[in-house]
């Protein structure tokens, strides 16, 4: 906004202007940090949001002889009628390895229903180290009644996490997945209040 | 400030000739459609005096339940809300009910409509001797928004909100909670409500940020202008950066609640501490927002009965605009049990810590006004005593509660309750009941009597105490926030801080004693009734002031300085 172009307006009327296009500008700054803070999460791994690489990258990595251990761990939403459960507890694997995990859904209700799930490394300071190549979560899951599925997530920790002070002494990085009704597929039937009414 | 009165006696005195001139619209018009920057803040005060009677009620209702563990009166409020009785569920849902109420009415229907429309309304355009606000016409408008949004905060209490009627989010709206959390409108009342009065702020903030910087009297450049200028152009600042970032935030949780978006629900994408991070950008300047016009009108009394002029005033000034620039970051500090980095809190910590320093130096340059000052206890300079002894303790608990660490033990613990009463209830409250009695004889040309105003201090000081102070050694306990039941360990401090708010509650009705006096029985005031201490311009008119003044425009001379 030039402020010579405002000089036509008397003065009272330009200082409501400028302060209006500051207002104004802060709401969209507002709306923006949706997409801002996506991106900042995913560029810097921020409250442990996972790294998701393709095979390309992943195929350069070299592997250390140094493990770590990973835990897995699922849950579903209240009121979503799947059972979600890990197939290994716990898996001991080398730094820069890629490692395959397996996990099993079933649809436990009358109709089909699509899931989608959120995801989340423990402790959070990995979250830049830890890189998917794929995984169930990219996408979202149907799973008709009765039906049970195996679902693997192909993985790899960073051999970088050697070298940052806050990471390399961790000793076990816990994987967690929460699936969700995926919202436009209906969710708004399930009963997501807890409030039993 | 020390813009010395006499400068302006004499075009002062020509100007009083005119009063004859000085002719009003009929009640309805006048009060209407009122484009008039003195009526309108009255209207303002009327009104936050009101809403304030009402979250001061709120608050008895959760004291009186307090008093003793278990569920002893909720499930009649709930009864009277329109509430099943039986529904064990909707009698606890009316606690958070009234929390929310409590919190949302104290902070945008009650101090901010107080000190920056009111005050604001008043004060700023008299000291800076302008004959009106920038924007009459959107000065009445800013005022009947925030009126609309009280209705609509109302309204809430009365419909759906979940588990039971009203809205039970918090002031906050943390989503999920206030998204699938809580069906029913009452939600969307309450942020309809938020967006009433955002927008009525907003508009008051562009009014005044308009008038300061264009309509000042010949002469009275910006390092000339009082403090209390100085602190609502601050505090409009603040509203203009903060509040559309609260009104993104909301309407993104509307758009959630009624349309299927996921800016805030894991399940489509969305992530609720996103919610929270936009909402603090927007709380941490609101808590400036309400303390800051305070700070101002403590340095106008301060000077006035010391009879010398603010120590250190361009320290002051910039003081608050440096509280109001680093307000801006360090928002996080209220989140510190959502997962942060070490780090990450590292830096909130620190940068919380440094606003103790411009705050220190407001503290301090207080003191030295008075030091060696000419001392006259008069009520409104006892009030603002006692405005700079609880808002320090409210700042000490707050430098404790800015520790990252620290705060993973206390947080949404009683002991927040009692940092951020002390500082606002306390704090910004108190300076508004000394601003009151500084002011209450130029609006209403009345004097108040000032042996009630000195009971109805003690009392309120010995009754906010009292309330707020046991709460610290609750929250150091582990009592948290937010519940209408408690272990009944906590009963002892539960009960003196019950006594507390009775006390307190004796003292507002000397104050409402106190008007009637002065509208009765109370002396006409002179034009400038506290003295020689009393320099800024709006002394050099009449009590109450003519309907339109400065027909002439007061000239500040050059050799006039602080």
């Amino acid at each position: 906004m030039q402020v010579k172009a405002l000089n036509r307006f008397n003065p009272n009327h330009r200082i409501a202007l400028m302060a209006l296009a500051i207002a104004a500008a802060m709401l969209g700054l507002g709306f923006a940090s949706v997409p801002l803070y996506r991106l900042f999460c995913a560029a810097t791994g921020f409250d442990g949001t996972t790294q998701r690489v393709d095979e390309q990258t992943a195929s350069q990595v070299k592997a250390l002889s140094n493990t770590i251990s990973i835990r897995f761990d699922a849950n579903v939403e209240r009121g979503m009628p799947w059972q979600f459960k890990p197939l290994q507890r716990t898996d001991e694997i080398s730094i820069g390895v890629r490692d395959m995990a397996l996990f099993w859904a079933k649809n436990t209700s009358n109709e089909p229903l699509t899931g989608t799930a959120s995801f989340n490394v423990e402790p959070e300071q990995v979250g830049k180290y830890f890189n998917k190549i794929q995984c169930f979560c990219f996408t979202e899951q149907t799973l008709q009644p009765g039906q049970e599925v195996r679902m693997p997530v192909l993985y790899y920790v960073d051999p970088a996490i050697l070298n940052d002070p806050d990471a390399k002494d961790v000793e076990q990085i816990t994987l967690s997945y929460t699936f969700h009704p995926a919202v436009n597929a209906g969710a708004k039937a399930l009963d997501r209040t807890g409030s039993g009414k | 400030m020390a813009t010395t009165a006499d400068h302006f006696q004499g075009h002062v005195d020509d100007h009083h000739g005119h009063a004859d001139h000085d002719h009003k619209p009929s009640f309805f018009a006048r009060w209407f459609m009122s484009t008039n920057h003195k009526d309108i803040g009255t209207m303002y005060l009327v009104f936050a005096i009101f809403a304030g009677v009402i979250g001061g009620a709120v608050s008895g209702i959760m004291r009186a339940e307090l008093m003793h563990p278990g569920i002893q009166y909720l499930g009649m409020v709930a009864s009277f809300f329109g509430d099943d009785a039986s529904d064990f569920n909707a009698t606890l849902h009316m606690w958070n009910v009234l929390i929310t109420a409590h919190g949302l009415i104290m902070v945008f229907f009650v101090v901010m409509p107080a000190t920056i429309g009111g005050f604001g309304n008043w004060f700023v355009p008299l000291m800076i001797g302008a004959p009106d606000m920038a924007f009459p016409r959107m000065n009445n408008i800013s005022f009947w928004l925030t009126f609309a949004g009280f209705c609509s905060l109302m309204m809430s209490a009365f419909v759906p909100g979940g588990l039971g009627n009203g809205a039970g989010t918090g002031w906050t709206v943390y989503a999920p909670l206030s998204t699938y959390g809580s069906t029913g409108p009452a939600v969307d009342f309450g942020i309809f409500a938020l967006h009433l009065a955002g927008a009525g702020s907003i508009m008051g903030a562009i009014n005044l940020i308009t008038t300061i910087f264009n309509m000042r009297a010949p002469g009275m450049t910006m390092h000339k202008m009082p403090l209390f200028a100085w602190s609502v152009l601050v505090t409009a600042f603040l509203l203009l950066l903060s509040l559309p970032v609260l009104a993104a935030a909301i309407t993104m949780l509307l758009t959630d609640r009624n349309f299927g978006t996921t800016f805030f629900d894991p399940a489509g994408g969305g992530d609720p501490v996103l919610y929270q991070h936009l909402f603090w950008f927007f709380g941490h300047p609101e808590v400036y927002i309400m303390i800051l016009p305070a700070f101002g009108m403590i340095s106008q009394i301060i000077s006035t009965f010391s009879k010398k002029p603010v120590f250190g005033y361009l320290g002051m000034a910039y003081a608050m605009v440096a509280i109001g620039v680093v307000g801006f970051i360090v928002w996080a500090h209220h989140m510190y049990t959502t997962g942060l980095s070490v780090n990450t809190k590292m830096y909130f910590t620190a940068a919380t810590m440094v606003i103790a320093v411009p705050t220190g130096i407001k503290i301090f340059s207080w003191i030295a006004t008075m030091w060696g000052g000419s001392l006259e206890f008069k009520s409104p300079m006892v009030w603002a005593l006692g405005f700079i002894f609880l808002f320090t303790v409210g700042g000490v608990t707050g430098v404790v509660l800015a520790n990252g660490g620290v705060d993973d033990v206390l947080h949404d613990t009683y002991y927040v309750v009692a940092h951020f009463h002390y500082v606002l209830s306390l704090g910004a409250v108190t300076a508004l009941f000394a601003g009151f009695y500084y002011w209450f004889p130029k609006m209403s040309g009345r004097m108040h009597s000032e042996f009630l105003a000195h009971v109805h201090f003690w009392i309120f000081f010995i009754g906010v105490n009292l309330i707020f102070f046991p709460m610290h050694f609750l929250g150091l306990q582990g009592m948290p926030r937010r519940y209408p039941d408690y272990a009944e360990a906590y009963t002892h401090w539960n009960q003196v801080a019950t006594i507390g708010y009775m006390i307190m509650a004796v003292s507002i009705v000397v104050w409402f004693l106190n008007i009637v006096y002065a509208f009765t029985a109370g002396k006409r005031a002179e034009g400038n009734y506290w003295g020689e201490g009393a320099t800024t311009l709006e002394w050099t008119l009449s009590s109450p002031p003519p309907f339109h003044q400065f027909e002439t425009l007061p000239v500040i001379e050059d050799g006039a300085h602080h």
